[in-house]
């Protein structure tokens, strides 16, 4: 298991534990955790699992591909710590890691 | 023969196993009205889910028919262009620009420009507004005798919306609706009603009224509708005319008609499916899930084309450079390996959201979250009101392979 905390963007915290393997955007969804849709399945295709990942985990999140790119770019108000949530799988290398959610997904 | 017997032969759809596969061609506007498509495209999806097709009207494509691979392309820009059309017609000599019908980096730029007239942000402080129109609107409907929900409600609201959204004059808006049917009909998507002299015509008169818009919104300061965001922007201000005119009918029809079909769509998934209806009335809380249902099970926009820039390989087919590909939403969204009972309407169904009606990718719907907020605005209201907007006669649906509308929808209304 890994311990994942998403915080909403009024401040609402919940700690979970992710099954290994699983990407942010599935254990949010498993979870029932409000403000990620991931309208798209996983595809990095819809930009609805916007994240803003803690700066302290950020570089262990690996790099943004081409399409992660694309996509955020229209999503709203972006961060150079934003990410896809569907791009980011829980490893061990992530346990504890926190992630913000924006206001509303575009 | 007789003129009376050819028009009927003419008008017989044969069922979709009696013809060879290659002669399917799911471009044949006739097949959308006559509710025949239904049945094509699940041979297609069962039989040759990628379909090669010599149509004689639209010449050779490729249909994709399973969500997975309508992803696939979708999600391929670099393999798949946007560029010259996205409607399966190639147009004859009229065919403005538009941010839609871009690729990489343009696309970007130019859909980037706008976007802000449909931030989560602008729409939060548009809901107060859009909420007190659709309740007048309602409020001001007869009670208990026939009239037409496309024309009083559907067209009304969304050019209601549009209206703002470029800040158009109020009390002409109705000439946003006229741009937008002439700009979404045509013989590029099957309709013969209008020839393309026509449309230019028209359209031409529409640049003329907005042109004069774009100068005065340029001598104001910047505020966050399409032509303001346009006209005060370094990367669209020198647009050229036609450009110009290519991005107001983009904007216009992705406006307008999606979400017009949308709202009258609903109107009849619930009177066909009452069990629903009554759900609904039982729990208003699902009406953000039933707006997801309603967006799949309408799915506005049939479909949208791609040519390929290199040979891929899809569905053990290879579609070979120079080729057109056609991605079928209308079938993606009834495709039984992604979604449970595709063909019901169910409107707590999970995951109502994963549909594919608006597109995935770069060019995914930018309007996404303002159609859903005016859908669920609009049953909310029309729950406060009325015990049944009972639909008593035929739907008629218009004739096109690109958009899955209704033209007259004959309704009554009941009081709580």
């Amino acid at each position: 298991m890994v311990q994942v905390t998403y915080i909403e963007h009024d401040g609402t915290t919940h700690e979970v534990d992710a099954t290994e393997g699983h990407s942010l955007m599935e254990v949010a969804i498993e979870k029932m955790i409000p403000g990620i849709d991931g309208d798209c399945g996983g595809a990095c295709a819809c930009a609805t699992c916007h994240v803003f990942v803690d700066e302290s985990r950020l570089a262990k999140t690996g790099e943004k591909d081409d399409m992660e790119t694309s996509m955020l770019e229209f999503a709203e108000g972006i961060e150079a710590n934003s990410r896809l949530a569907c791009q980011i799988k829980a490893t061990a290398d992530l346990d504890g890691i926190i992630v913000r959610l924006p206001e509303s997904q575009h | 023969m007789s003129q009376a017997a050819v028009k009927s032969e003419e008008s017989v759809i044969p069922d979709p196993y009696s013809l060879p596969l290659e002669e399917i061609d799911m471009g044949k506007a006739a097949l959308y009205p006559a509710q025949a498509h239904w049945a094509y495209f699940e041979r297609l999806r069962k039989e040759d889910p990628v379909h090669f097709c010599e149509s004689e009207e639209f010449g050779p494509y490729w249909s994709i028919t399973k969500f997975n691979d309508i992803v696939h392309v979708d999600t391929h820009h670099k393999q798949f262009s946007s560029e010259p059309q996205i409607v399966i017609g190639d147009a004859v000599d009229f065919q403005p620009p538009m941010f839609i019908a871009m690729d990489q980096p343009k696309h970007d730029v130019q859909r980037k420009v706008v976007t802000p007239a449909v931030s989560p942000v602008q729409l939060s402080e548009v809901e107060p507004m859009i909420r007190k129109r659709v309740g007048d609107l309602l409020d001001s409907l007869p009670m208990g005798e026939t009239f037409d929900w496309v024309d009083r409600v559907s067209i009304e609201l969304t050019t209601q919306m549009l209206a703002t959204l470029f800040d158009f004059p109020f009390e002409e808006r109705r000439k946003l609706t006229y741009w937008s049917d002439i700009s979404a009909s045509g013989p590029q998507v099957g309709d013969d009603s209008v020839t393309e002299e026509f449309r230019l015509q028209e359209l031409t008169k529409c640049l003329e009224e907005f042109n004069a818009l774009w100068q005065q919104r340029k001598a104001q300061p910047r505020k966050n509708d399409f032509i303001s965001l346009m006209a005060h922007h370094p990367d669209m201000q020198n647009m050229d005319p036609m450009e110009y005119l290519g991005n107001l009918m983009l904007l216009i029809v992705g406006g307008n008609d999606t979400t017009r079909n949308s709202m009258s769509g609903g109107v009849v998934a619930l009177n066909q499916n009452p069990a629903e209806y009554d759900k609904l009335r039982a729990d208003p809380s699902l009406i953000p899930n039933m707006v997801s249902e309603i967006i799949r099970w309408q799915t506005p926009l049939a479909h949208m084309r791609r040519n390929a820039l290199e040979d891929v390989e899809l569905g053990g087919k290879t579609i070979k450079k120079g080729d057109k590909v056609v991605m079928w939403y209308i079938s993606g969204n009834r495709d039984d390996e992604v979604i449970d009972r595709p063909d019901e309407f169910i409107i707590d169904r999970p995951k109502a959201r994963h549909h594919v009606s608006f597109g995935f990718g770069i060019h995914r719907c930018m309007g996404n979250r303002l159609a859903e907020m005016q859908i669920k605005i609009l049953w909310e209201e029309i729950l406060r009101r009325f015990s049944n907007v009972e639909l008593v006669g035929e739907p008629v649906r218009v004739t096109s392979n690109f958009v899955m509308g209704y033209s007259h929808l004959p309704v009554k209304l009941h009081a709580k």
